[in-house]
């Protein structure tokens, strides 16, 4: 039968097939953690499990983003992932969420599920699952990336500290993998510890990582396994203001030059001075008549390549000739 | 006295090294020690480094001889 290898295991046995087919998981981001995270645990039989992103599948994911093929590029995320993941185990209950999360959203969407997975690219929602799990009680497991390195912890388990206890203060400098590179393996590797950390949580089987950050080095083998200490204040804050929205933003250098922003509204840092028209890529087509035509206009998204698409096509196709894109994107044009 | 340091992320990229031995004056707090080498590596964003001391993240702590010392930078990618 489906379980049979698992169920031989002490830790789970017929008891913790039940558990896990009682269990339900939302994963915030199908991406490089959560398509392994969502293979893994739909493989072992969760009872439902619920996939909210608002991204497309685009041809740089397919390194790392095993649930996505080539016949599915610029399909909704967390549709073709639902998909895919049905293929392997029908049983699971999946719900799909295609929009972002949001302030207005997480709390009553965390309500539905018993353990939240993290599998998010940015600071932003890392702050705002964090701040939703506390208000309604709620574990979550998360993970980052930077190159070959990861961090992975459980926040909010029993009593157990936050992520906010972990990095009171964040840092504008948030860098994708995108930017930065990243071998596929290594959110792979990342991905499905997090769905080993939701099994655990709900076989009650193991030490969980909560109270704990383990930290990974894929190129140098050298794992370490650090202790964090809550800080009361930190969420004792959360629970009497609620949610803070963590937004990072930052100054363009040269304020007598006209810029362009095409980034997404969520994407960091957010541009606050000079003269910058922000116009996201989903909005462009819609709202040409807004850039000028007369004067010199910089255009830049988040790493330059987007920014160059869109320089490309409007000069081709509706006579932009006064745009110039910037290479290396917004890190380069603002102050550090 | 001699405290082992151990740099991760970006803060790895700015020391231009992953670890390192230091001498340091006897009494030297965490803290202390964290200010010397941001200034040093010229570390971006310091306030948001978090310090392991002995693999515990808590970093109001003076230091003795044979220390380790992580430097966490927070990341996001994922």
């Amino acid at each position: 039968m489906r379980y049979d290898r698992q169920i031989k295991l002490d830790e789970v046995g017929v008891s913790g097939q039940e558990k896990l087919r009682n269990a339900s998981v939302l994963i915030v981001g199908v991406g490089g953690l959560g398509c392994p995270a969502a293979q893994y645990l739909v493989g072992a039989g969760i009872g439902r499990l619920g996939l909210i992103d608002h991204d497309r599948v685009s041809l740089s994911n397919l390194h790392r983003q095993l649930l996505f093929t080539e016949k599915d590029l610029g399909k909704s995320k967390a549709v073709v992932a639902k998909s895919r993941l049905q293929q392997i185990n029908s049983e699971v209950e999946i719900d799909v969420f295609e929009e972002p999360l949001s302030i207005d959203n997480a709390e009553n969407l965390f309500q539905l599920y018993d353990i939240i997975l993290d599998g998010t690219d940015n600071f932003e929602t890392k702050y705002l699952i964090n701040d939703a799990c506390i208000l309604i009680e709620k574990p979550w497991v998360y993970a980052s990336i930077y190159k070959n390195e990861g961090q992975l912890s459980v926040f909010n388990f029993q009593d157990g500290p936050s992520y906010r206890c972990l990095f009171p203060k964040t840092t504008r400098q948030n860098i994708s993998c995108e930017a930065t590179g990243v071998l596929g393996v290594t959110p792979g590797i990342l991905g499905t510890m997090q769905a080993a950390e939701v099994l655990k949580m709900i076989l009650g089987a193991g030490n969980v990582l909560s109270g704990k950050l383990k930290l990974v080095n894929v190129l140098s083998g050298q794992d370490q396994l650090l202790t964090i200490s809550k800080r009361v204040e930190e969420i004792e804050k959360i629970k009497n203001e609620g949610i803070i929205p963590v937004r990072i933003e930052c100054k363009i250098s040269d304020e007598s030059k006209l810029y362009l922003d095409i980034r997404e509204i969520f994407e960091q840092p957010r541009v606050n001075s000079g003269k910058v028209l922000q116009i996201p890529l989903s909005e462009l087509e819609d709202r040409l008549e807004e850039i000028p035509k007369q004067e010199e206009v910089l255009v830049f998204c988040q790493s330059g390549k987007r920014s160059k698409k869109v320089v490309d096509l409007l000069k081709a196709q509706f006579e932009f000739n006064n745009l110039i894109n910037v290479e290396g994107g917004v890190e380069t044009i603002i102050d550090g | 006295m001699k405290v082992t340091v151990k740099y991760f992320g970006m803060i790895a990229e700015s020391a231009g090294r992953t670890e390192e031995v230091l001498d340091v004056v006897s009494g030297t707090s965490a803290i202390e020690l964290k200010d010397q080498q941001v200034q040093k590596y010229q570390i971006q964003d310091p306030e948001s480094i978090q310090l392991a001391v002995n693999q515990n993240l808590d970093n109001k702590v003076e230091l003795n001889e044979g220390d380790e010392v992580a430097f966490l930078p927070p990341f996001a990618g994922g």
